[in-house]
């Protein structure tokens, strides 16, 4: 059982948190042209890497959503970073 | 008798004596005895049969690593499988049974497939019964193989609790180095937790021979720990650390007698110091399984836990320097000891029940029992669930801790740590959280499996795996260790490759003409030992698992004699007046279209979206434009996935300019209020948006049908009612006797609706008040199965119910948004794909059957035949027999092709045929002028 630090609430066990995708996807301007290649890309390829990674996550019980970097091989939480710090 | 009880030592209680039975035979023990420890008291040595070929077997290990004695337990009437008997203490009144042996273990009917050995390689009953199909073999292959037998009665009251704690130090193993660890830690102040699996503490000490400090083994365990609860330490015994997880969580499961389920702990620890143990491997020779050869220190063990001599006349056959100095005690207790050098010489058992004797090279050694050792293996299993790496020690012959887990060391015998004074200076340092000096020398002369020709050698006792199957498994390629552990079943079970997995990849290392580091070991899994699943579940079951939602009006539909039931998470009254569900559904149906119907609508969710930026935000969440919704109106819309397929369904209210209430089905609520969390923070500035969930603090009571306007008419709201002051689609904010309610006008039926949500606090007068003002009109309480029908006759979906993970709102009849909407929207492109655009999508249809035909089954597929191919091109999704007009109505998602009204098809389900035919999705008043009425 992984524990994360919630920017909000501290650290929780893992079991409060949904994964809610890897992190720096921008959403297309639909009102303009989108191609189907663009648009496939950015609802399903993700870079998937072992390693470093920067996901989305959200603590469910307080439903902050954060940004977190991990090592996918070790399992190291490397930071957490709310996205008001993040300034999106 | 070979193997007895002796007149003085161990740890048992001879004052105290408990009867058990096994096999049928009645036997005594002593307290403090574990089943296998009371059995060698007796005599007996068959404990049970093996796997493949039911060969007689005996205890190997004394505990954890003893794969053979494996029994049924029955006590007080209740019946637990495959116990071990090595670890389970006896207790008074247990009938012992050994698996896979009839009638007993000594005399086995199946002890005949052992002279079909060479029938039986591994992979056998694969390769054998493929044709013409496995399942014809699978029921009478599944009834002979298996250990235990599963007792059909549930086991009551067997329910392990969970705890959880922390602590900066937990040490596992309570042997010598883990006491010494445990104590240095918790007397420089530390919060210490040790755990050890046996009932007390001490681990290996009991086996030596000489004082420690100048004092016996049991008098230093027990100062040992006085020092560490003195010192504030935790101690817990008969407790196994089955796993290390993530992030350094450790569980713990902790004995509670036989027929308790064990407790259940989560340990978080700054540190974890590993002082499990090392054990012995088995000496690979043939017929090496046969009862009376026992591991080197288990031999030992017997004798200083239970006071058990394993034999008179001992053969010790061990390449371990320390062999000699082991055996000690078994000589002051009367053994006669012959020591053998096992290397370099080719050892064949004398074949018989039981060992008589060996046969090594040209010389015979005459023994009742055979101590082994091919070497100690350390007990590393925790430090590779956490990640830790093993490093092959030359010396040793055997994985030693390498590269550790962040915050875990290994010490004593599991660090390979095999000198007594060493491993205690490196648990004192561990203890302070230092390292130590290292593991100082040690010299083994390698002994592993050596192929022979006609003679079966064993690796692995209890899945009954020998050599022959290594080589068969290395000339069919099958040479990765994790596919050898696979085809050949080695290391599988309970053992879990604690005896068997280091001869069986020495043997492949050598029959591959590698380094036995070059082949590496398998995955070492949780949990450590065998525990019932019951473990992992405790009280996480039922409404404690997912917790049920009640209503605030609950007592009242109770007191309406409501049948209650769970509607995506929810407890709703399903129908009201008695058990007969047809009749009361039949009833309430009539109720609703005749003259009104009076629900309770709370489990809907409700969700308030609030600031100055809510208007676009709901724009962009949903398939319908919100931002031109009026104040005071009510739209229907649809939230979708980014991938275009509808997520939810539900009406929005808005309020004013800046406040909007959202509903969403009842089952969803929570996913909704995710989904729009994740929008909101992600993309949007938070604080010119607000979102609340209110389910819980609003009751809605709905009054729907023929004569609901009238009813609320004569509620005593606060405002004008009537079609032209209050239309169908809108929502009006007054007050009710003093309290505020919102009034919303949308149907989920068909006919004129009106929702009146109040506070929950004040949900009960509510209720009674339409209830009571309904009556006079004839309405009356209308549950949740009625009011399935009555959506669905209207041709009203259930998302995830009508819908599936493929249904796009176009496909609901719900189009002009798609092609209209100009501003972006969740899963707007994704409505333009290929896919969507397809012109063979299923779409939603109704369904009817001819008259005097039952309804529909739920699930039937509509097939087609294509080219003799039957080909499914739909489902049905609702389907219902007992309506408004009496005849069945069904909805279902179906092939565009085939969408068409009045087209024939056939619906098959679980082999029968139903015809029916295409229809409009709404039976009921398909103009909708009845909304408005």
């Amino acid at each position: 059982m992984q524990q994360f630090k919630c920017p909000f609430c501290g650290l929780r066990d893992e079991r409060e948190f949904h994964f809610v995708g890897e992190a720096g996807k921008i959403r297309p301007d639909t009102t303009k042209e989108v191609t189907a290649e663009e648009w496939a890309a950015y609802l399903y390829q993700t870079r998937n890497k072992l390693g470093h990674a920067k996901e989305m996550w959200m603590h469910l019980t307080c439903a902050e959503l954060f940004l977190m970097e991990r090592d996918t091989s070790t399992m190291d939480v490397l930071a957490v970073q709310s996205l008001r710090e993040y300034g999106v | 008798m070979s193997c007895e009880r002796i007149a003085t030592g161990g740890l048992i209680d001879r004052s105290r004596r408990l009867s058990f039975r096994f096999d049928g035979t009645a036997y005594e023990g002593l307290k403090g005895d574990t089943i296998v420890s009371a059995l060698m008291a007796n005599g007996v040595r068959v404990m049970g049969r093996s796997f493949k070929y039911h060969r007689p077997r005996g205890a190997w290990g004394a505990w954890f690593d003893d794969p053979n004695a494996i029994f049924d337990i029955t006590l007080n009437g209740e019946t637990l499988p495959n116990c071990s008997g090595a670890m389970t203490p006896l207790e008074e009144k247990m009938d012992v049974r050994s698996v896979n042996a009839w009638p007993t273990a000594a005399c086995d009917v199946k002890g005949i497939l052992d002279h079909f050995n060479r029938f039986l390689p591994a992979g056998f009953y694969y390769k054998t019964f493929m044709w013409p199909n496995w399942h014809l073999f699978e029921p009478s292959i599944r009834k002979m193989a298996g250990l235990g037998v599963l007792d059909a009665q549930v086991l009551s009251d067997y329910h392990a609790s969970h705890h959880h704690s922390r602590c900066d130090v937990l040490v596992v193993g309570g042997g010598a180095a883990g006491l010494t660890a445990a104590r240095t830690a918790a007397e420089s102040g530390q919060d210490v937790i040790i755990v050890d699996d046996h009932p007390e503490l001490g681990g290996g000490v009991y086996r030596r021979h000489m004082q420690i400090d100048g004092q016996s083994p049991a008098d230093w365990v027990e100062s040992q720990q006085t020092a560490i609860i003195a010192a504030g330490g935790r101690v817990m015994i008969a407790t196994t650390a089955n796993g290390v997880y993530d992030h350094k969580l450790t569980v713990l499961a902790q004995y509670r007698g036989f027929g308790k389920a064990p407790a259940f702990w989560k340990v978080r620890a700054d540190r974890i110091i590993m002082a499990t143990g090392a054990i012995d491997r088995p000496v690979t020779f043939a017929n090496n399984d046969r009862p009376g050869m026992l591991s080197l220190e288990a031999g030992v063990e017997f004798l200083a836990r239970y006071g058990v001599l394993p034999g008179r006349s001992i053969c010790v056959l061990s390449n371990r320097p320390e062999a000699g100095e082991i055996v000690k005690p078994l000589i002051d207790a009367g053994a006669a000891i012959t020591e053998v050098d096992p290397v370099g010489v080719e050892i064949t058992g004398k074949s018989g029940r039981r060992l008589s004797g060996l046969r090594i090279g040209n010389r015979t050694v005459e023994c009742d029992t055979v101590l082994a050792s091919a070497g100690l293996t350390p007990v590393v299993h925790l430090w590779r669930h956490a990640g830790g790496k093993l490093d092959w020690d030359e010396g040793r012959c055997a994985f030693l801790p390498g590269h550790p887990p962040e915050g875990m060391s290994a010490i004593g015998a599991a660090n390979g740590t095999y000198d007594f004074e060493a491993s205690l200076r490196e648990a004192h340092a561990a203890g302070l959280g230092k390292t130590s000096e290292g593991r100082g020398g040690y010299s083994l002369t390698p002994l592993w499996p050596k192929a022979r020709k006609g003679v079966r050698q064993w690796i692995d006792f209890q899945n009954d795996v020998t050599l022959k199957d290594i080589e068969l498994a290395a000339r069919e390629n099958l040479v990765s260790v994790e596919h050898l552990k696979r085809y050949t079943t080695l290391g599988m079970a309970g053992d879990q490759g604690k005896t068997s997995n280091m001869a069986g990849l020495a043997a492949m290392a050598s029959l591959r003409g590698k380094p036995i580091p070059d082949v590496g070991t398998t995955t070492f899994r949780p949990p450590f030992v065998p525990v019932p699943l019951e473990l992992y579940a405790g009280a996480r079951r039922g409404t404690r698992f997912n917790a049920i939602k009640r209503l605030a009006l609950e007592s009242e539909h109770r007191k309406l004699d409501a049948a209650m039931a769970e509607y995506g998470g929810w407890l709703r009254p399903a129908w009201y007046g008695g058990i007969d569900q047809n009749a009361a559904v039949g009833r309430e149906i009539r109720t609703a279209r005749i003259c009104a119907a009076i629900m309770d609508a709370s489990a809907l969710g409700t969700i308030e979206v609030m600031g100055p930026d809510a208007s676009a935000f709901l724009n962009f969440i949903y398939y319908n434009t919100m931002s031109n919704l009026k104040p005071g109106r009510v739209r229907y819309g649809f939230m979708l996935t980014e991938g275009g397929r509808v997520f939810d369904d539900g009406v929005t209210a808005r309020l004013s300019e800046t406040h909007f209430v959202v509903s969403c089905s009842s089952a969803h609520a929570d996913a909704v209020m995710a989904h729009l969390e994740q929008w909101r923070q992600d993309g949007n500035d938070p604080d010119r948006i607000y979102i609340h969930d209110v389910s819980d603090q609003w009751s809605t009571v709905t009054i729907a049908g023929p004569k609901a306007t009238g009813i609320v008419a004569q509620l005593g709201l606060s405002i004008v009612t009537g079609e032209e002051a209050f239309p169908h689609m809108s929502i009006r904010s007054c007050e009710l006797a003093g309290r505020t309610v919102r009034v919303a006008r949308v149907s989920f039926t068909g006919d004129a609706s009106y929702e009146v949500s109040i506070s929950s606090l004040h949900a009960e007068g509510l209720w009674r008040h339409a209830l009571e003002v309904g009556a006079s009109e004839g309405a009356g309480p209308v549950g949740a199965e009625a009011l399935s029908v009555l959506r669905a006759e209207k041709g009203y979906v259930l998302v995830g119910k009508d819908t599936d993970g493929e249904t796009m709102p176009h496909d609901l009849g719900f189009g002009a948004p798609r092609l209209k909407k100009t501003a972006a929207f969740l899963g707007d492109r994704s409505l333009h794909t290929d896919v969507a655009n397809s012109l063979n999508r299923k779409q939603l249809v109704g369904l009817s059957v001819a008259s005097g035909e039952a309804a529909l089954p739920i699930g039937g597929h509509i097939v087609v035949s294509k080219g003799g191919e039957f080909v499914s091109r739909g489902f049905v999704t609702s389907s219902y027999g007992d309506t408004t007009s009496g005849t069945p109505v069904a909805l279902g998602l179906v092939g565009a092709e085939l969408a068409e009204i009045g087209t024939k098809v056939e619906v098959r389900y679980l082999g029968r045929i139903h015809d029916a035919e295409i229809a409009s999705a709404s039976f009921y008043d398909p103009d909708g002028g009845l909304l408005h009425a």
